[in-house]
């Protein structure tokens, strides 16, 4: 038995191929594009080495400012509604609902798997006001509030807020499901203990269930902004970063700055400055988590 | 559902606490009916909301455009006219539907082939580098696909890959790994070693012992983890977009955007009818399969 699963050919055999692919389409690119940020061009006009031009370039581009501060806003307005949103949905599946959740909360999951294109593309019927009032407005006009009618997506304020709103909704059933589990985890003795004791309702939540629910919380703030902070796919598809560069986020200007501009290099940086964002807010939250267990 | 939930987290709590305290005496009895009733209409305006959408998207994806400008948006469709859906789908959706199914498909395959074999290594059999191996996996979860599209289009424009679903199989098995073979590894790690040991001494080989007794014994993790990497896929935006330019290669996602661009401005009903059939497929799937999606989908997150 030991003899043979210490087979060294049988191991190579076996881990080899997945390493393979993964090290090639995963670790080498990785490796590649922080190279790339060193450089200027792209693969059809050839590249030229730059030195750490294009991170300089990064703090006078004003393009990137302004995605930069879209991205942190939209990643903390998102997260903050989802888990936020998705904890009150756990709490009222745990406490209004009991055992009869399971239909509820399959539902509201739903959304989850949905293709976000598509997802997208019914929004923007949703919210549309030409040739034809969508949903909102036809709403709006159905109750006299025709002052209200307005183009949703053409104006880089109403847009934010409709991505957000879309995202939220997409969503909120996941963060909902995690916490749930989180809620199921708690001992019922322990809530048991503290109504004896005169704790109810919101003193309840605030003092005996969102202390006990903490790890699950910060995980899933860790997990909702690295999502968050890395959002293309609804916004392409929803409003593709405008008006103007309204609602551009950092995935959306890379890609553009590579693909439309042939800026490679460029293109590169931002994409690492965004993995960088990525990793300082995960640790912060990982800190900030340690020192509130401890 | 409660099952699962449990069963991931170790501990068990039968049953909700506050829910079914019983009440004492009819007056306690009324109050607390009438404490519920925000909440049922919590739940009440949380269906509305979550579900409306969809059934607004099924309606107008029956509705002719004389509908759509002269009747009003919440009513019903004058009959099942699928006229919308064989315009949608003879206008490009059937192909970018036949494309998403021959790349998510094999690139499933592959991710299951080379992540079950990967897992089996890293958990059942023993050497050296199996823990480094297991954390280099790891470190792939958290890697953005922004940071990978520029050189492996590189890559790609070189190997002449681009626009072909080469590119797109390859992505994706890759960028499928590191999730895949770290839950594989989960599953094995929970496969008893007697049963491994008492078919060794029948006389089985490693690889006998692989395929006849370990596979076997993680097919449910197999069946969720196809499930969850099935979704990834079927709904990838990025590589395709990257990867992809000739409309007749486009998957679904891609040619969704395209073919909205097309007709959505004016056709909405051709529009809603696509929209509805990107939408299917994951309907379906989820309708049957609903518990193991959800769990699989967070049991995905919850380890990191």
């Amino acid at each position: 038995m030991e003899a043979m699963l210490r087979d060294r050919r049988a191991v190579l055999a076996l881990i080899g191929p997945a390493l393979l692919v993964y090290t090639l389409i995963v670790m080498v690119p990785v490796v590649w594009s922080l190279v790339y940020t060193l450089y200027e061009g792209n693969v059809i006009a050839g590249f030229q080495f730059v030195g750490f031009h294009n991170y300089g370039a990064l703090f006078s581009d004003k393009l990137f400012w302004q995605s930069l501060v879209f991205t942190v806003k939209y990643a903390i307005v998102v997260t903050v509604g989802q888990v936020g949103i998705g904890l009150l949905l756990a709490l009222l599946y745990i406490f209004y609902l009991g055992k009869a959740s399971g239909v509820i909360r399959t539902l509201v999951f739903f959304p989850v798997v949905l293709p976000t294109v598509a997802v997208a593309q019914l929004f923007s019927k949703i919210f549309e006001i030409v040739p034809q009032y969508g949903l909102v407005n036809a709403l709006l006009h159905l109750a006299h509030l025709d002052a209200w009618i307005q183009p949703w997506l053409g104006q880089g304020n109403s847009a934010f807020w409709v991505i957000v709103i879309m995202d939220i909704w997409r969503s909120m059933g996941f963060y909902a499901v995690l916490l749930f589990a989180g809620l199921l985890d708690i001992p019922a003795d322990l809530i048991e203990a503290a109504r004896v004791d005169g704790a109810a309702g919101l003193r309840l939540i605030r003092y005996v269930i969102l202390p006990l629910l903490t790890p699950i919380l910060f995980s899933s703030f860790i997990f909702s902004i690295n999502g968050t902070l890395k959002v293309f796919d609804s916004i392409l598809a929803l409003t593709n970063g405008g008006p103007g560069q309204t609602t551009t986020p950092l995935t959306l200007y890379m890609f553009n700055t590579a693909f439309s501009n042939g800026e490679y290099g460029y293109g590169s940086t931002v994409a690492t400055s965004l993995a960088i964002l990525c990793l300082v807010v995960t640790l912060l939250i990982f800190r900030s988590a340690r020192r509130d267990v401890a | 559902m409660r099952d699962t939930l449990s069963g991931q987290t170790g501990q068990i709590v039968e049953a909700p606490p506050v829910a079914h305290r019983p009440a004492t005496g009819s007056r306690r009895a009324a109050s607390r009916l009438l404490t519920r009733i925000p909440g049922w209409l919590l739940i009440g305006l949380l269906l509305v909301v979550e579900v409306y959408p969809l059934l607004w998207l099924l309606l107008s994806s029956f509705k002719t455009n004389a509908e759509f400008t002269q009747g009003a948006f919440y009513a019903l469709p004058a009959h099942l006219d699928w006229q919308n859906y064989s315009q949608a789908w003879t206008s490009g959706m059937g192909v970018y539907f036949l494309n998403s199914v021959l790349t998510v498909f094999p690139s499933l395959a592959l991710i299951l082939a080379l992540s079950l074999a990967a897992g089996f290594a890293l958990e059942v059999m023993k050497w050296r580098w199996s823990n480094p191996v297991l954390l280099l996996f790891l470190a792939g979860i958290m890697v953005p696909s922004q940071m990978l599209l520029l050189p492996l289009f590189t890559i790609y424009f070189h190997a002449q890959l681009i626009d072909t679903r080469w590119a797109l199989i390859i992505t994706y098995t890759g960028f499928g790994l590191p999730l895949t073979v770290f839950l594989m590894a989960g599953f094995f790690k929970a496969v008893p070693r007697e049963v491994l040991e008492a078919a060794v001494l029948d006389g089985a080989s490693i690889y006998q012992v692989f395929f006849r007794v370990a596979l076997p014994m993680v097919a449910n993790g197999i069946v969720t983890i196809a499930l969850v990497q099935f979704f990834f896929l079927w709904n990838d935006l990025l590589f395709s977009l990257t990867f992809i330019s000739s409309d007749n290669l486009r998957t679904i996602q891609t040619g969704l955007l395209n073919f909205t661009g097309e007709f959505g401005q004016v056709q909405w009903g051709p529009t809603f009818a696509a929209i509805a059939l990107a939408v299917f497929p994951t309907l379906v799937i989820y309708l049957v399969l609903n518990q193991q999606v959800i769990k699989g989908l967070t049991a995905g997150s919850l380890k990191g």
